[in-house]
């Protein structure tokens, strides 16, 4: 059925009325014929590894059994999935096995990965992370000088919309290069970066000594 | 215990590797780091997949690691320059090798004639026991993507067929 419809879409959508035999006539007619090559295949594929839906498998069983390009195609694609599907594994050499237990037998089983990683410290990193872009924006927006937003609008709507539209305008009038050489900020985004540091650290320390015990 | 599962495994292992580096040497190595690896990090398996499709898991972020290591050309085989290479080492095999080869041997090398992605979801759908849902758990990728791909892949590697091995595509249409 999808076939079908698809025939009839791009028939609808052909470039017929620009004369028969045009250039435009037969490279539509290669390309549509590519795609409609391209369609046949997939749903002949889809048939072959069983992931039709039962309709489709009976109207697909039904193509290949009365359409002759059909019957072609399905042959040619059964065969190479036939070939695909006996080509033999590769063995490795004789002795891999026991390579690979010799190779074991100086390691051990590690815990897995949720023993030792900390809720907390994950908890922790998302909550600095959280403070530095609520910090950081707290300090943005007292930049601004609310007293010349308000008073112009009766409804809330309106007053929102001017905010929005206020903010916008004033945006590109902000004085990023005071906000980031500012000594507040600058103190403000040290003490996280050491907080993170500190932080990160202590993760990487607990690790380092749950290593140490595992051994 | 865990030699049952290398012995059970050790061949699908070993044929994806191959198919990634086209070295036995180097595929035997990274084939048993990816059971070490495997090994070490039993505690992680959680059912949650088949083993199979764990395993396979570690097997491509190995893969990938050794070719980013060894700075293979990962990219497309429609890449020119690959293509290239590709062209001139066929044609070397093709002179000194007898003309008909087991239809396994031809199959094995149209798939090496693909890109690293398209050889191993070949390889994962037909030789690995994956379903396209497992093959997108192992490859990050949904199953209809993974179903796009590997209908593609098959496209390339019959086009690939036909190019090279022309031959021996005629011999098994006239059987």
């Amino acid at each position: 059925m999808r076939y079908r419809n698809y025939t009839m879409i791009n028939k609808e959508a052909s470039p017929l009325d620009k004369g028969p035999g045009s250039d435009e006539d037969t490279q539509y007619s290669i390309k549509f014929g590519l795609m409609q090559t391209e369609e046949i295949e997939e749903r002949i594929w889809d048939y072959i590894d069983g992931l039709s839906s039962p309709d489709e498998k009976s109207v697909i069983e039904q193509l290949i059994a009365d359409n002759r390009e059909w019957q072609i195609k399905y042959r040619e694609l059964l065969a190479a999935h036939q070939l695909l599907d006996a080509s033999e594994l590769e063995a490795p050499s004789m002795r891999f096995t026991k390579n690979v237990m010799e190779e074991i037998a100086r390691h051990q089983v590690a815990p897995a990965t949720g023993t030792y990683i900390n809720k907390n410290i994950i908890k922790a990193i998302g909550a600095f992370f959280l403070l530095m872009i609520a910090g950081f924006f707290i300090y943005v927006l007292g930049q601004f000088h609310w007293s010349g937003l308000s008073g112009n609008s009766s409804g809330s709507g309106g007053v929102i919309t001017q905010y929005g539209t206020s903010l916008a305008n004033n945006m590109d009038k902000l004085p990023w290069g005071k906000v980031f050489s500012s000594t507040y900020v600058n103190v403000f985004i040290m003490i996280n970066t050491v907080l993170g540091l500190f932080l990160l650290d202590m993760y990487l320390h607990r690790r380092k000594e749950k290593a140490k015990v595992n051994l | 215990m865990f030699a049952q599962l290398v012995e059970r495994y050790q061949r699908y292992v070993f044929t994806l590797v191959l198919r990634f580096t086209d070295n036995r040497e180097d595929a035997e190595e990274i084939s048993q780091d990816i059971f070490v690896k495997a090994f070490r990090s039993l505690a992680d398996f959680r059912g949650e997949s088949k083993f199979s499709t764990w395993l396979y898991t570690i097997v491509r972020t190995s893969c990938l690691t050794f070719l980013r290591k060894k700075k293979l050309d990962t990219v497309s085989i429609d890449n020119d320059k690959a293509f290239i290479q590709l062209e001139n080492r066929e044609s070397g095999f093709r002179a000194d090798t007898v003309e008909k080869k087991s239809r396994h041997a031809m199959v094995n090398e149209a798939i090496l004639l693909l890109s690293p992605d398209d050889r191993q979801v070949i390889t994962l759908f037909y030789k690995g026991e994956q379903s396209l849902e497992d093959i997108g758990k192992i490859m990050g990728l949904e199953p209809n993507t993974v179903k796009v791909k590997l209908h593609r892949a098959r496209q390339r590697l019959k086009e690939r067929m036909e190019k090279h091995f022309s031959h021996e595509v005629q011999e098994l249409h006239d059987d």
